[in-house]
């Protein structure tokens, strides 16, 4: 599949705009709905952390829901099944990266679906949608 | 605005009675908008005729937009108050995370009142308020460490502003600025002052919503324009490339950079300290605000060696712009592009505004220079052009203020000048110093209208570089040109756009924003709106006194020779003249 990457978190200026977008996409004005978090290093002159699902070989997220409500596809990453979640939060917890961002609206989880549409708003090229195959722990 | 929006939430804080209330004030946001519109009518409302700018009942108010999270570069707070340092309206402007920040908190406005007995820091995550202890922050030598405490401290990483004074604030020199996200300020006119005598150290606020508008689909196509726009436009890449000092080597060349207190109008080691020689040899870091994909802010790594310690150095970040290049370089005579960040940074941690800091400390040079004032005031320091590490330790002592000399500093030049003589090089404009800009009378007539508090007031200095120079306007049409022009940027900043990207947002894409937000206008009605706000604000000044006919216009600025021949105190009379009628 086709995984959305931070080529070059060093570019990162810090403008949210892929936060916006993400946003955009879901029709959610604002930030409400991102399921991409960017944040400085502890400071903006030390730089910027851009934190997304890297959808893992074995995710912890899916082996802590409770329920089976979230599953690993090939097509777009961690899928949520709204019916079967029950807003405990324990695959957000799980993540240790905190790439499980949170609805407050429904309570649920929100995660990437690696469709690219941020890419195109990030102006100094930190983020690119990379083919990925192979070991869990690469890139 | 649209019904759902929460825009039209107003935060009222009172410090002295730690409590607050949030009030529904849509008719507000739908004949103001934001930003500038709001703040003015919020002051207004809340400021007592006459009051203490020091004193408790003096308001904060911060505003920002109807665009603000939804579209790209509106991006900026509009900070209002009375100035402590002219006793009159104070307006100020600050990108970072600030208004955005502000926004998905869920607010238009914060308005802030009274005084705390503790020093305190603000906390306001969405709907909580919180009031919390700043005892130990306060007196803090170095506003770096408060901002770090305080980010380790409170929830919302990212998603957050942390504003916060330095010591400057907390001993009220009333130029203090507010600094937001380390790097970027509310600058000018003393809100650093204004949150020092509420002991109110630092505010945080910290949020995450989402916001409608009439149809997602419109919404997307407009957003996907500007971004578009904003990317490729080649003004924007210069600001991204090598920030607003790529106006060093242009203005040098014009010969409008003022140098040495505007003695002179070229400053010979304009290379060493120019946009181009910064980004070369000390660009460590470029940052953006929120929502904004320009990125201008451009932050030097300065590494220096320990004094004692072979092998030990210390590497500072320090932001660097135009202006506070202009006011503690050129107009101290300061070549050594590293003195210069070293003084940027001193003022950075001490929370002195630069813009102010640099004439003050060129005024009191050339006063030791003339004998006005000796050694015995000046407390031993040799103020000399050039010699920034006496700059140095005397941008220090006006915090401290060791003695009378220094108390006065604090106060600005107009003050100091007013003790001590020397009026005709005390370079400032209605009490407030000059910015970095000799380009002849349109800029200086601007600064003297003033309706905020730089440059950018209006197109002063765009109207001498493109006009004056070739051709001489009556003082009618001078102002009628500077009122035009400031008619629509009230506009911008009652949008809280960034006023780097007034070209994106022409007047049909202005409109087209905001029809996506619930707001029906056309070109006309808006421009009525902006001078409306333009009017509401000279009125606010008038009710605190000021008047166009007897603002001091510094010898200086008709002594050195600018770009334009036409500068004169009568032209420049005869323009004042005319503002006031149209305004009035
Ligand atoms: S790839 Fe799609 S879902 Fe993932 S962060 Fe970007 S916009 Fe959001
Ligand atoms: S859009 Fe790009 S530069 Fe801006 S915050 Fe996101 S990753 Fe960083």
């Amino acid at each position: 599949m086709k995984r959305l990457s931070v080529l070059d978190a060093e570019r990162c200026v810090g403008c949210q705009c892929c936060m916006f977008a993400c946003s955009r996409r879901a029709n959610s004005p604002g930030l409400a709905e991102s399921c991409i978090g960017v944040r400085s290093n502890g400071g903006m002159e030390r730089g910027f952390v851009v934190v997304v699902c890297r959808v893992c070989e074995n995710p912890p997220c899916v082996r802590a829901c409770p329920t089976d409500a979230l599953v690993r596809t090939e097509k777009s990453g961690i899928r949520l099944d709204e019916a079967k979640c029950i807003g405990c939060g324990s695959c957000a917890e799980a993540c240790v990266v905190g790439a499980v961002y949170w609805d407050s609206e429904i309570n649920k989880p929100m995660i990437c679906i690696h469709c690219g549409f941020c890419v195109d708003f990030c102006p100094h090229g930190v983020l690119g949608l990379k083919e990925r195959r192979g070991l869990s722990h690469a890139g | 605005m649209l019904d759902s929006d929460p825009l039209c939430n107003v935060l009222y804080v009172d410090l002295t009675r730690k409590r607050f209330r949030v009030e529904h004030r849509q008719d507000l946001f739908d004949s103001q908008m934001g930003g500038a519109g709001v703040a003015t009518q919020l002051l207004a409302q809340e400021c007592p005729q006459g009051c203490d700018p020091l004193g408790p009942e003096n308001p904060i108010v911060l505003a920002v937009g109807p665009l603000t999270g939804l579209f790209p570069l509106a991006s900026k707070t509009v900070a209002m108050f009375k100035s402590p340092h002219t006793g009159n309206l104070g307006e100020s402007h600050c990108g970072g995370r600030s208004a955005v920040s502000i926004r998905m908190a869920g607010y238009g406005a914060i308005v802030i009142t009274g005084r705390s007995e503790l020093p305190i820091y603000l906390a306001v995550h969405g709907g909580e308020v919180h009031f919390r202890d700043a005892s130990t922050l306060w007196g803090m030598s170095s506003s770096l460490t408060v901002g770090r405490i305080i980010r380790e401290r409170e929830p919302g990483s990212g998603l957050r502003t942390i504003m916060r004074i330095g010591k400057a604030g907390e001993r009220m020199v009333t130029y203090s600025c507010v600094s937001v996200e380390t790097y970027r300020h509310f600058g000018r006119l003393g809100l650093g002052a204004v949150f020092g005598s509420k002991n109110l150290k630092a505010i945080v606020v910290s949020g995450k919503r989402s916001l409608p508008v009439t149809s997602n689909r419109t919404y997307r196509r407009i957003y996907r324009d500007i971004h578009e726009a904003a990317t490729t436009s080649p003004a924007m890449k210069k600001y991204h490339d090598l920030g607003t000092p790529q106006n060093v080597l242009p203005l040098n060349k014009l010969g409008a950079l003022p140098t040495r207190n505007l003695r002179e109008a070229r400053f010979e080691a304009a290379g060493e300290i120019s946009g181009e020689a910064y980004a070369e040899r000390y660009l460590g870091r470029r940052l953006a605000c929120s929502h904004c994909p320009v990125a201008c802010i451009h932050i030097a790594a300065l590494r220096e060696p320990h004094e004692t310690e072979p092998y030990f150095y210390k590497t500072s970040m320090i932001s660097y712009d135009y202006e506070p290049i202009y006011a503690m370089g050129p107009m101290l005579g300061v070549g050594d592009p590293e003195g210069l960040l070293r003084l940027l940074d001193r003022a950075e941690v001490l929370g002195l505004d630069l813009m102010s800091t640099g004439p003050v400390l060129a005024w009191a040079t050339e006063a030791l220079e003339k004998g006005l004032v000796s050694d015995r005031e000046t407390d031993g320091l040799n103020l000399q052009w050039g010699d920034w590490k006496t700059y140095l330790e005397a941008t220090r002592r006006i915090v401290e203020q060791p003695n009378d000399f220094y108390a006065a500093l604090a106060r600005g030049v107009d003050y100091a000048s007013s003790k001590y003589g020397g009026e005709d090089f005390a370079l400032a404009f209605g009490g407030n110093e000059m910015p970095g800009y000799h380009t002849g009378p349109a800029a200086h007539v601007g600064c003297l209208m003033g309706a905020r508090h730089s440059h950018l007031d209006n197109a002063g200095y765009s109207v001498d570089q493109k006009v004056l120079v070739e051709r001489e306007l009556s003082p009618e049409e001078l102002a009628n040109a500077l009122i035009k022009e400031e008619s629509w940027r009230q506009i911008l900043s009652s949008l809280v756009i960034c006023f780097f990207a007034r070209e994106i947002y022409d007047r049909d894409t202005v409109l087209a924003c905001l029809k996506s937000v619930g707001y029906d206008l056309d070109e006309e009605k808006l421009l009525e709106t902006g001078l409306a706000i333009h009017r509401e604000k000279f009125r606010f000044k008038k009710r605190e006194g000021f008047s166009l006919d007897g603002l001091r216009i510094p010898g200086r600025i008709l002594e050195t020779k600018s770009p334009v021949s036409n500068l004169t105190e009568e032209y420049i009379r005869a323009t004042l003249d005319h503002v006031g009628r149209v305004l009035a």
